[in-house]
């Protein structure tokens, strides 16, 4: 928990007061070259999730959007899980990489809303998941699993059989399951559906 | 209740005071229960750190209490601006989420009063935590739809971690309730020390009445009955005897009144905090 800035201080009425990398800052950078999206994004490509440092922020589907406010870089982020701990972390390392490339001052919004989904896991994030030990999502996650509903086959990210087993609905991290293969018998986290 | 809370307050510093008294508004009042249910039951999990009866169940306490506090600084974030903002002019601009978690006493507190109980054995903990999430997740279903966007934003986010809880919660319920003579035992202990603070998930007061009307709070008729549906489907396939309904239940949390074990828990949470008040790394 953060404390909250001064309201007054805040760029605009929609930017949420208690953003502490944004209130930080004293009124606006002067007017920058806006626009090109795809050269932030690929800065943005280059910064690992802490925790799954195989993929990047952009794979992991966080990175919401790319907008300049009056000149000034905006970088909407949203959280994982309400309360995964990596959020402020990778909130920090996305500033750090982006002043480093040259964008002057850039701000994080954190945006709750539309809530993050494994569905914004991209195919290439998927299979370096796969390819670093770790089980992708199986299936979409507007199916949510419900009580009664059976767990989807999640193939052994190893040896890739199809004959494994969950051992605890959480595992090293929120958004991950414990499963273990009944073939090569190795353990697995598995990226669960959200 | 303003007439307990000011007079309980009185010894204290005028800053403390104003924090109390300015939860009278309806809308602060209810962002507090909902986020002080979800901290006062992290903090029960996170007290099983480095005890839990198994690594699996270590790691899943961890992350559904993480997954709470994530919750509760959403929820009490959105009260302590909507406290600063309302206390603009009386020097009260420093309320934030954190001062609501850690300055606040138990008599300040609106949440629930099961979230408060004791872990106890791992069927108190995992009973807890199961007639808690089936009334949360139902809540949430609610709480996506409120008019007012950011309480339904911080409700859908909230509602898919606790869809997990839930059903790791029932599958627990489950074999343990349906699995040796001894754990079924325990169950259906458990669930009958924990029932008598039940009741007030489905209590419905003014506060509530003016949420509903505003569109807010979902409509309480449903949320009972999807309660119990969820509560009569898991106990009985865990071959538990399910309490009365209309048994008499112990109230009061949702207004401040709560058991002695709240006293003791906030006591350990808030202590670093609280000792060192103006550390920004600890």
């Amino acid at each position: 928990m953060r404390p909250s800035g001064n309201p007054s201080q805040a760029p605009t009425d929609d930017w949420p007061s208690n953003d502490l990398i944004g209130s930080d800052r004293s009124g606006l950078p002067p007017a920058g070259e806006a626009g090109d999206v795809d050269a932030v994004l690929a800065v943005l490509q280059e910064v690992p999730d802490p925790e799954v440092p195989v993929v990047s922020v952009v794979e992991l589907g966080i990175v919401r959007d790319v907008t300049w406010q009056e000149g000034r870089l905006v970088v909407s982020v949203t959280p994982t899980y309400s309360g995964c701990p990596a959020t402020e972390a990778i909130e920090q390392h996305i500033v750090e990489a982006l002043v480093a490339s040259g964008y002057q001052d850039p701000l994080i919004h954190r945006r709750l809303s539309p809530a993050w989904t494994t569905d914004w896991l991209t195919d290439i994030g998927r299979e370096k998941l796969r390819a670093y030990g770790i089980a992708p999502p199986v299936g979409s996650a507007s199916k949510r699993s419900l009580i009664g509903q059976p767990d989807p086959v999640v193939p052994c990210p190893l040896c890739g059989s199809e004959t494994t087993e969950r051992v605890s609905e959480f595992g090293s991290t929120a958004c991950k399951a414990l499963y273990r293969c009944r073939d090569c018998l190795e353990p697995f986290d598995y990226f669960k559906c959200l | 209740m303003s007439n307990t809370v000011s007079k309980t307050l009185e010894h204290k510093t005028p800053e403390q005071k104003n924090v109390a008294q300015v939860t009278q508004t309806p809308l602060v009042t209810y962002l507090l229960r909902l986020g002080d249910s979800a901290l006062v039951l992290g903090q029960r999990s996170a007290q099983l750190c480095g005890k839990a009866p198994a690594l699996e169940e270590e790691m899943a306490l961890m992350n559904v209490g993480l997954d709470l506090f994530g919750q509760a600084r959403n929820w009490l974030e959105y009260a302590a601006e909507l406290m600063a903002t309302e206390s603009e002019g009386n020097n009260q601009g420093n309320i934030d989420a954190d001062h609501l978690a850690f300055r606040r006493d138990a008599q300040d507190f609106r949440n629930l009063l099961i979230v408060e109980q004791p872990n106890g054995d791992f069927a108190d903990t995992i009973g807890r935590q199961f007639l808690f999430d089936a009334w949360h997740v139902h809540l949430l279903e609610g709480l996506a739809a409120a008019s007012d966007k950011r309480i339904a934003e911080v409700a859908a986010k909230s509602l898919k971690e606790a869809t997990y809880h839930l059903r790791r919660s029932s599958e627990w319920v489950i074999r343990l309730g349906d699995g040796t003579e001894e754990s079924h035992t325990r169950m259906q202990r458990a669930v009958n020390n924990l029932w008598q603070f039940t009741g007030e998930l489905v209590q419905f007061d003014e506060i509530d009445q003016v949420m509903l009307d505003a569109g807010i709070a979902p409509d309480p008729d449903t949320l009972v009955t999807r309660w119990k549906a969820t509560v009569d489907e898991v106990l009985n396939e865990a071959t538990l005897t399910r309490p009365p309904y209309d048994a008499w239940m112990y109230t009061g949390g949702k207004v401040g009144h709560h058991t002695e074990h709240l006293g003791f828990l906030l006591a350990e949470m808030q202590y670093l905090p609280r000792t060192y008040p103006d550390a920004t790394v600890w």
